[in-house]
């Protein structure tokens, strides 16, 4: 029983491969599924009609708004998470990331009574004149309040790993705040951001309880893709399965976008990540950062 | 190697599987120690679930030694859990068009029987705060009217309301269910909803119920059948009798549904 010199281990029981084999299935049986349920004659006329046109048009705006929306808010929060240092910080943490767990329908009825007729902003945004309810400006709100987390978590982590050396020397250099942000900050952090904002597009696109309950459904204006989906299972299956198809493989696009490459995102950045070859971690591939 | 892997895996998704399965089934699988004791199994249109709870009790009380069993949900997903093989003995659907998808696959024991329809009524928030009076009133310009889609049944019915009446609605959003109209007014986002009766009913308070003749042009029927997998069909043919009969059918005109056809 002589180990090989400088080899690293790599033994793994037989159980666990079959674990893993079978936890493997639980993913990909599924997805095996529905290709196999799809109505190949009648995919094209079939994610093509009108409505499923109309859905997968106003999911992808929807999507690209709601990331936009992510980054804008995001980038600043996640900031002042990483390096600020005030009263309830952690706390303010924790609520932060409370969509990632919170089923969706809760968010959506939590939105109802924010921005709803009845809600808390309700009665300031009316003398405004402004409705959000049955508006796509809604379907842009859910997507953002389940999305954001996603953004902010993987921000955060690229943040803290990143350290603050390259600012404080910039900083010593005599560059004002704004200037080490932009010139900075901003482009260390810039992988994180990108497969942060990947991942809200993802997040955005699925979304479907919060929509729902707070937006409606309405061909063109509130009914994405997944809403879609829902409503043609009731009639149509063989449309369900196709449009299912179609958003499947633009998850599969995302996460070949944001993890799949052989050095995707990640290495696209500035070599700054020390010697040791560390680059920053975002939740997905490192599992304790979301806590 | 490579097969046993496979062997491994494939027992591991059973036993999970049943596991999930165990704790998804009524209570009333784990009662088989009871030995006498047999178990009626009912898959009921969501519609129907207070009339159908009390109706259940009624039967107990009828049968000593008698659980029933009741699962509520969408019709169009009962009939296809039904022909998926779900172990039910009685099925009602909430529209004929969910029952035929069971006949159809030879599934149903004898023709099914109406025991109840059900119209659509106009819901608005308590207090009517639109002033919506009749049918007329919800093509009215920035009336924030929810329907169902003409996918599902409710919708179905409003386009047949509508057709008839020379009205087109405008509706600010198209809902997969009647629950999520109702959910829409209730919140007060809605100034006006189609649903049925029996919903407004259901719903309390918090919502006023307007009624229109318009609403006779769409009568939902409501069928329901004994199923050819029926454990006891005694027993099931029982409940429908009870359902059918005017001890049944008191229960189901207190909850707002007319009179089957019989």
């Amino acid at each position: 029983m002589k180990l090989p010199a400088r080899q690293p281990y790599t033994g793994i029981p037989r159980w666990v491969s079959g674990l893993a084999v079978l936890a493997a299935l639980v993913v990909i049986l599924p997805l095996i599924a529905i290709v196999a349920r799809v109505n190949w004659a009648n995919f094209i006329p079939l994610v093509t009609s009108e409505s499923a046109l109309d859905a997968l048009g106003l999911s992808l705006r929807t999507s690209a708004a709601s990331t936009l929306l992510c980054i804008v808010l995001g980038v600043p929060l996640a900031l002042v998470l990483a390096r600020g240092s005030f009263p309830f910080q952690r706390l303010l943490r924790s609520l932060v990331l409370l969509p990632l767990v919170l089923p969706p329908v809760v968010g959506g009825i939590a939105l109802l009574y924010t921005f709803g007729r009845q809600g808390l902003l309700g009665g300031a945004l009316q003398v405004l004149g402004i409705q959000i309810a049955f508006s796509t400006t809604a379907v842009v709100l859910a997507q953002t309040f389940v999305a954001l987390p996603f953004l902010v978590v993987s921000l955060e982590g690229a943040l803290r790993i990143g350290g603050q050396k390259y600012e404080a020397v910039a900083a010593t250099l005599g560059a004002p705040p704004g200037v080490v942000f932009r010139r900075v900050t901003l482009p260390l952090i810039l992988p994180g951001l990108a497969s942060g904002a990947v991942l809200s597009f993802a997040r955005s696109l699925g979304e479907f309880g919060a929509t729902l309950t707070f937006a409606g459904s309405l061909q063109g204006v509130t009914r994405t893709l997944p809403l879609e989906i829902y409503l043609q299972r009731e009639t149509d299956p063989d449309a369900a399965v196709a449009l299912s198809l179609v958003l499947v493989a633009v998850a599969v696009a995302v996460v070949a976008l944001a993890y799949g490459r052989p050095g995707g995102l990640q290495r696209q950045g500035p070599a700054l990540w020390g010697r040791s070859g560390q680059r920053p971690t975002t939740p997905g591939t490192a599992g304790g950062t979301v806590r | 190697m490579k097969r046993s892997i496979a062997a491994v895996a494939a027992l591991a998704l059973a036993l999970g599987l049943a596991a999930c399965a165990g704790s998804g089934a009524p209570a009333g699988a784990g009662t088989s120690s009871e030995a006498a004791a047999t178990t009626l199994t009912v898959f009921a249109a969501a519609s129907l679930k207070s009339s159908f709870t009390e109706l259940a009790d009624t039967f107990e009380a009828q049968h000593p030694g008698t659980r029933v069993s009741l699962s509520f949900a969408g019709s169009s997903d009962l009939a296809t859990q039904i022909n998926q093989g779900a172990p039910a003995d009685v099925f009602a659907s909430a529209d004929t068009k969910n029952m035929d998808k069971v006949t159809v696959a030879g599934l149903a024991e004898g023709d099914p029987r109406v025991f109840a329809t059900n119209t659509l009524a106009i819901a608005v928030p308590a207090g009517n705060p639109a002033r919506v009076t009749g049918f007329q009133d919800l093509a009215r310009d920035g009336l924030r009217l929810v329907t169902c889609a003409r996918q599902v049944p409710c919708g179905a019915a409003a386009a047949t309301v509508a057709d008839k009446a020379g009205v087109t609605l405008r509706p600010v959003s198209e809902e997969n269910a009647v629950t999520d109209v109702l959910g829409k007014v209730t919140s007060g986002e809605a100034d006006a909803g189609l649903v049925y009766v029996t919903d407004v009913k259901s719903a309390g308070d918090k919502v006023d119920s307007i009624p229109f003749p318009e609403a006779g042009a769409a009568l939902n029927s409501y069928p329901i059948a004994a199923l050819s997998g029926a454990k006891d069909k005694e027993t099931a043919k029982a409940f429908i009798d009870l359902v059918l009969a005017s001890e049944g059918q008191q229960v189901l005109a207190k909850a707002g549904f007319g009179a089957g056809r019989q």
